[in-house]
């Protein structure tokens, strides 16, 4: 079995990966850092699934007459990207798996607060994904991933009640591991470990768990009165009944406008901790990027409205919306001048994670400034539905939200696994995914700003050039995406023993070894510094 | 089971448990009120956009059962705080004889609920029943399959408390919850039993009340 490999260390042999071996040792686990690997495969799949459906897009997108796809292909394409990226991949990349894996840790736990209600919301996951699959296999869903009536309850032909049981369930899902998040912050923190030391990720996960719980159960109780609908035919939404089609999408947004912070705020708290290792100093403003966390997820319930500016919302109400929407930029705006300013005078390493986290901050510095630009009205009248909000919201979840997922996965790999990887073809991918993203969605803001609208895939003929640069620079992010999946498993045999602290990290998940033992610290721990100590007196060597 | 390892508690002590089992259950419960809370919006919008409609369809239902069940709910929810202030006494017989009338309340608001929705049927204001409709304009049939979308979700959660009670007089009656040692457990499934009340609460009022 492990010819070639490198041999197997004494932390290894002790670690939660080798407390059993069999498959059922896995799918029984309440292991907190079990559940974690166990949904790391499984978003992976999701992650590769909505990818062969964005790959399709583009390949259909590459030639103005829409060659590859049908018209109703292409509304199945992008309605299964839309769906599987938003719930199956996003809103549980960063917490379910390094939340999941590290919070215990970073806090100085045994586990979660309910270990087996965190095995339960995997399973849920699970059932969820298969329902979407099933949505897939069957014959795809047209309806866009906002599923707006009354298209989606009286006129789509597709499987919509399957993929609304599956984002039901997977809300569930997601309530499961936000309440999780927030018992487990309050009541299993060690010794020491007092609200001011918290570490800024898990402050982060904190805020995003509040947004899971609170935001999520409204999506659940609007679809399923769409399912309703849908299925037996009782008018809720029907617009000949008097049902208010406006009534669906401000439920909708007031979840789905949250859901953007469920998907970055997790981000945001990556790059607090790769920014401050990186940089080895302590960080800058730590309370002020604890509250702007709080201070997101609370603004971000306050401007869902800015999603109808033109679908028939008062002007007063679209007036306030918009203030609030610029009002929100405020806190993120803080997040970023912090880093930077953690930044300077620090003695930077160029390790691949710090490159990933650079290549967030500029990535989602432009992604909010043109949201800054949706935000006024007068501009979103004029480009809203068109590739300028694609363009944008790429900019926040791609290049923001799946490049901090990759950070997290380049700096947290060691601890995982136990192995270190190769360090340049860490650095190789992180610049080919900003190239790459670059490539991709900028021309998609001058096609918007042109006149491309969202969700077509026939366009005049001038619109080509930038479309074949976007299509090409899709297929370089591809290459970048599928690039760690070789040199990550490569590392898994043939790694580097990583040693407990590889990049010489304050925090309490680097103090144990790599991967960590099943019952996490072997003594209670007590923490007697302030978070982010830097520079550690004596740092361990990377060997 | 047997190469699975042992299931291990990251608590240190039962106190800092109780404290967690309490706080999610109540943290469950916010995701109920949001969960309810969408629905009582969306209901609310119907009311400001059909007032006329919304009235006239109310007038449809049956008031006098709609405030018996109030009633009857209201009762059931009493004998669920003497049940956990008893498990707390650790008085195991008494508990499980306030939780099984808990659960008979339960179930007689069923069963008036049925024979309402059967009343309802035979007047012909259910969507799918045949013969004459009496709710004729379109706000006043979307208030109703709003009236029975919304005591429906209630009356799924009711039967999940119910199912929940039962089972837990179960264990109190056979000592598999100790008490008054987990004297939490009661109390847990008690703050959902009274969350399911008020729900009807606000539900009653805006279906049946303001007519």
């Amino acid at each position: 079995m492990t010819v070639g490999a490198t041999l197997e260390t004494p932390s290894e042999r002790a670690s939660y990966l080798r407390a059993g071996y069999s498959l059922r040792s896995w799918l029984t686990t309440t292991d907190h850092k079990r559940i974690a690997v166990l949904y790391l495969y499984a978003i992976t799949a999701f992650f590769f699934i909505g990818g062969i459906a964005a790959a399709l897009i583009r390949l259909d997108l590459a030639t103005p007459g829409g060659d590859l796809l049908s018209n109703e292909g292409y509304n199945r394409a992008f309605t299964l990207h839309g769906v599987v990226m938003v719930w199956f991949f996003l809103i549980p990349s960063i917490p379910a798996t390094f939340g999941n894996f590290l919070i215990p840790l970073m806090i100085g736990a045994q586990d979660l607060a309910f270990p087996r209600i965190n095995l339960a919301s995997w399973y849920l996951y699970v059932l969820a994904g298969l329902f979407t699959l099933y949505a897939l296999i069957a014959g795809g869903v047209d309806t866009g991933w906002t599923f707006y009536t009354p298209l989606s309850t009286l006129f789509a032909n597709g499987y919509v009640a399957a993929a609304l049981l599956a984002v039901i369930i997977v809300g569930f899902s997601s309530i499961f591991t936000g309440m999780n998040f927030i018992v487990t912050v309050h009541k299993l923190r060690c010794p020491g470990m007092t609200w001011s030391r918290l570490p800024l990720f898990v402050w982060s996960l904190y805020a995003t768990a509040m947004i899971l719980v609170l935001a999520t159960p409204v999506l659940t109780m609007l679809l399923i009165l769409v399912c309703i609908e849908r299925l037996s035919g009782i008018g809720i939404f029907n617009p000949d009944l008097g049902g208010d089609p406006l009534l669906y999408q401000h439920l909708f947004w007031f979840y789905s406008h949250p859901a953007v912070y469920i998907m970055v705020l997790p981000a945001f708290g990556v790059l607090s901790e790769l920014v401050t290792a990186a940089a080895r100093k302590r960080i800058f403003g730590y309370w002020f990027i604890a509250y702007s966390s709080v201070a997101i997820a609370v603004i971000g319930f306050l401007v869902w409205g800015h999603h109808m500016f033109v679908a028939g919302e008062s002007t007063y109400a679209s007036a306030v919306f918009s203030f609030l929407s610029i009002a929100v930029a405020v806190p993120s705006g803080i997040k970023v001048y912090n880093w930077i300013a953690t930044l300077y005078k620090g003695s930077i390493s160029l390790d691949p994670a710090f490159l990933f986290a650079m290549g967030f901050i500029g990535l989602f510095v432009i992604g909010g400034l043109t949201g800054l630009m949706l935000a006024m009205l007068a501009v979103d009248v004029h480009v809203h539905d068109t590739y300028f909000v694609v363009a944008h919201f790429h900019y926040i979840m791609v290049g923001g939200a799946v490049t901090a997922f990759f950070g997290a996965l380049h700096f947290w790999w060691p601890k995982i696994t136990g192995r270190m990887y190769n360090i340049t073809w860490g650095r190789i991918t992180a610049a080919l995914i900003f190239l790459g993203f670059n490539l991709t969605f900028f021309p998609q803001f001058i096609l918007g700003y042109l006149g491309m609208p969202r969700r077509y895939h026939v366009y005049p003929p001038e619109f080509q050039v930038l479309h074949v640069l976007s299509s090409a620079g899709a297929s370089i992010l591809a290459v970048g995406y599928l690039l760690p999946l070789i040199y990550l498993l490569y590392s898994l045999r043939h790694g580097q023993p990583a040693g407990s602290n590889p990049w010489g990290a304050t925090g309490l998940e680097w103090t144990v070894p790599s991967p960590p033992p099943k019952q996490n610290f072997a003594e209670m721990p007590v923490v007697t510094r302030p978070p982010y100590d830097y520079p550690i007196r004596d740092p361990m060597s990377r060997e | 089971m047997s190469d699975q390892p042992a299931a291990h508690s990251p608590y240190a002590e039962p106190a800092q448990q109780r404290e967690a089992d309490l706080l999610g259950m109540y943290i469950f419960l916010v995701t109920e009120i949001m969960l309810f809370g969408g629905f009582l919006t969306a209901v609310y919008v119907v009311r400001v956009l059909h007032p006329e409609e919304a009235s006239s369809a109310a007038k449809h239902l049956n008031l006098w059962l709609g405030s018996l069940n109030t009633a009857v709910l209201l009762t059931s929810s009493l004998a669920m705080a003497l049940a956990v202030q008893l498990s707390r006494e650790g008085k195991l017989r008494a508990t499980s004889a306030w939780l099984c009338l808990t659960v008979v309340l339960g179930l007689v608001f069923l069963a008036i609920k049925s024979v309402e929705y059967y009343q309802e049927y035979a007047e012909g204001l259910m969507p799918l029943s045949d013969g004459m409709r009496p709710l004729s304009k379109p706000g006043e049939q979307l208030f109703f399959n709003f009236y029975l979308v919304g005591t429906g979700l209630h009356a799924l959660h009711l039967t999940i408390g119910i199912i929940l009670v039962s089972g837990l007089t179960r264990r109190v009656a056979h000592s598999e919850t100790p008490l008054p040692r987990r004297a939490v457990t009661v109390e847990i499934v008690g703050l959902y039993w009274h969350l399911v009340d008020v729900v009807w609460v606000f539900i009653y009022p805006i279906f049946y009340l303001a007519r």
